[in-house]
């Protein structure tokens, strides 16, 4: 398996008036293709930091990351965006969805932005909208949707631009334990399909899918380990 | 490039969803830009039906026309100055008809103003045009019905009389007028003739007048009355140098002295173009102001809307840059945004200008038209204000953080 992810000595300094913050203290990081891994720790600990910079919308105040052997941490804004674009696919805890757009257009935003044309947009996007089992709701807003349907969305929305990398923020942190365990079912699937997973979350139950655990503490990695999935 | 297309295609459908989504703020948000393009069409409309119908009309002056008179037609100073000037005379005009190199035709004018008769009809204060044969060469009569005045009877100032059109419906109804017999003022004069319509000129119709033999009007109205004396230029490119000629003879046969002030006036349709110009641009200059002036109140407004926009769609902005929209892309999103508010602001305006230029003309005696570049000048420069003031807002919202974006409520 070839290594996806490779950071190094990562750190993250916010200035907050005076005072400086360190979010990540130097994180060193490794994570191949098709793995499944979750990023665990208490509030504070620095994993949304950590989960921003790997979802390059951010970049480290020092130390390196390479993504697929690009070095992400020397670009600049509109690179970054064109990383975002194709190789990584995000799945939010409160799912961030276009509240005015269909579902079947929320899933072909990222086509949108990589500019492919709307005939082969929309075919794909129906794929997409097919692999979460939505397809009898692709016209329906996300208000007419229930929670569990619209993380789906935005689960489709995710993986429809084939992305090196799904990054879940909390995937389940606004739903009840049954829907959750539906789209972590989904998650599942997809890693088993081939695609790497990164699961944010401060939940066992929901950590436990994965079959690598690194648990974050004060901005250091206080525990990788390797278990089975679930 | 495709990239672009394609956000074009999305980014314009945004915009639309968007403006939807606030009819009335948007229409509100529009308004300055609707009145400021309103102001520039209607003014334009008004002014170019004004322009076709001050064409029209002066045309019926000739280009290539002198004409002699005791008042200048264009004056700012003293009335009695002009009044006391001795009148003109049929013999100057011959005078100037057998001297005159440059002339193609030289004729004397003389009107009198009567009221018309026949049978029950009557019409008041209807002009009287004396006329000759050389009238007929400057001022291109075409007679509708009947014939126009031979030599022998313009020579014998018989009593017959060419009418106009208005006159001729206004007195005959449906009726045959030739060979009739009506009234001018004390006299009896058989019509043989009826104009074909001529317009109006000066606010004056020609439809409504009479046209008789020179002679008929001193003897049946009186001698003692001044006349004007009509010059086609045979070359209307010596105008100038037609005048120069026309202004000699008339001081030699006046026997003026060199130290004399000229006691006539030169007239060509010329003085009135100028006159006129000037006032309409005036007006432009005053329209233009006011536009530009609610444009950039109405641009200011879009500003301000556009700012406020950005800030309630902060989430959005921070999904599409999660989805890999770039600042470019964003930065589109919104000036086309503001663009498109801005120019249906235009094309309402340009509606609203159409229907009120209907209105004008059909209510007022203005004559009125849309002129096409006012649609394209309202147009370009909705546009422009959409763009310019909606670079600001548009560059915010694209340098916006994603992250913060994204956790904005």
């Amino acid at each position: 398996m070839n290594t996806l992810i490779e950071l190094n000595g990562v750190k993250k300094i916010y200035p907050i008036g005076k005072v400086e913050v360190h979010a990540l203290r130097g994180v060193n990081l490794s994570i191949r293709t098709k793995e499944y891994i979750s990023i665990m720790g208490p509030s504070g600990s620095g994993k949304s930091t950590l989960m921003n910079i790997i979802g390059c919308l951010d970049t480290p105040s020092a130390g390196s990351y390479l993504l697929e052997g690009t070095p992400v941490h020397e670009m600049v804004d509109n690179d970054l965006a064109e990383i975002r674009n194709r190789k990584i696919g995000f799945v939010f805890q409160t799912f961030n969805l276009l509240p005015r757009a269909t579902a079947l257009h929320n899933v072909e935003l990222p086509l949108i932005y990589s500019g492919i044309a709307a005939s082969k947009r929309r075919e794909l996007a129906e794929g997409a909208l097919e692999r979460v089992g939505l397809s009898d709701r692709k016209l329906h807003k996300p208000n007419e949707l229930s929670g569990g349907q619209r993380q789906r969305v935005a689960i489709a929305r995710a993986l429809v631009n084939k992305p090196s990398l799904i990054l879940a923020d909390e995937p389940t942190g606004n739903l009840d334990s049954k829907t959750g365990q539906e789209i972590m079912k989904i998650l599942d699937d997809l890693n088993r399909a081939g695609n790497t997973i990164i699961l944010v979350t401060h939940e066992k139950v929901i950590a436990e899918h994965a079959n690598r655990v690194v648990h974050l503490l004060d901005g250091n990695i206080a525990e990788d380990r390797k278990q089975e999935s679930a | 490039m495709k990239t672009l297309l394609v956000s074009l295609r999305e980014n314009f459908m945004v915009a639309l969803r968007a403006l939807i989504q606030n009819k009335m703020r948007s229409v509100l948000t529009t308004l300055g830009i609707i009145i400021g393009v309103l102001t520039v069409v209607s003014v334009a409309s008004i002014i170019s039906g004004l322009n076709k119908g001050f064409s029209d009309q002066i045309s019926a002056l000739g280009s290539s026309t002198l004409y002699v008179s005791k008042y200048p037609w264009v004056f700012d100073d003293d009335w009695f100055k002009y009044r006391n000037r001795p009148d003109i005379t049929l013999r100057e005009a011959e005078y100037i008809a057998e001297h005159m190199q440059l002339a193609e035709a030289v004729s004397p004018a003389a009107s009198s103003r009567q009221n018309i008769k026949y049978r029950g009809n009557s019409l008041t204060g209807i002009g009287v045009a004396g006329i000759t044969m050389e009238s007929n060469q400057i001022e291109n009569f075409s007679v509708g019905q009947g014939r126009y005045f031979t030599a022998l009877e313009i020579e014998k100032s018989k009593n017959h009389v060419v009418i106009g059109y208005e006159v001729m419906e206004k007195l005959f109804g449906g009726r045959n007028p030739l060979g009739e017999r009506i009234r001018i003022g004390p006299v009896a004069y058989t019509v043989i003739g009826v104009m074909e319509k001529r317009g109006s000129i000066m606010g004056n119709s020609l439809d409504s007048e009479v046209y008789v033999p020179i002679g008929s009007i001193f003897r049946n109205y009186g001698f003692h009355r001044s006349v004007r004396i009509l010059v086609k230029v045979s070359d209307p490119e010596r105008m100038a140098e037609a005048k120069d000629e026309l202004h000699y003879l008339m001081r030699i046969s006046r026997g003026l002295k060199p130290q004399d002030e000229d006691d006539f006036s030169i007239n060509q349709q010329e003085v009135l173009t100028d006159l006129y110009n000037k006032l309409t641009s005036g007006l432009y200059t005053a329209a233009f102001g006011i536009g530009t002036l609610s444009l950039i109140v109405g641009g200011i407004g879009i500003m301000n809307i556009m700012l406020v926009s950005v800030a309630e769609r902060k989430r959005e902005i921070g999904i599409r840059k999660a989805m890999g929209a770039k600042r470019s892309t964003i930065t589109l999103q919104f000036i086309i945004e503001a663009i498109f508010i801005c120019t249906i602001g235009g094309v309402l305006a340009i509606l609203l200008g159409f229907g009120m230029s209907m209105l004008i003309d059909k209510v007022t005696p203005f004559p009125s038209s849309v002129p096409a570049w006012s649609v394209l000048m309202g147009l370009g420069f909705s546009t422009f204000i959409g763009l310019f003031f909606g670079i600001y807002p548009a560059r915010r919202a694209a340098k916006l953080d994603p992250i913060e974006c994204l956790h904005y409520e």
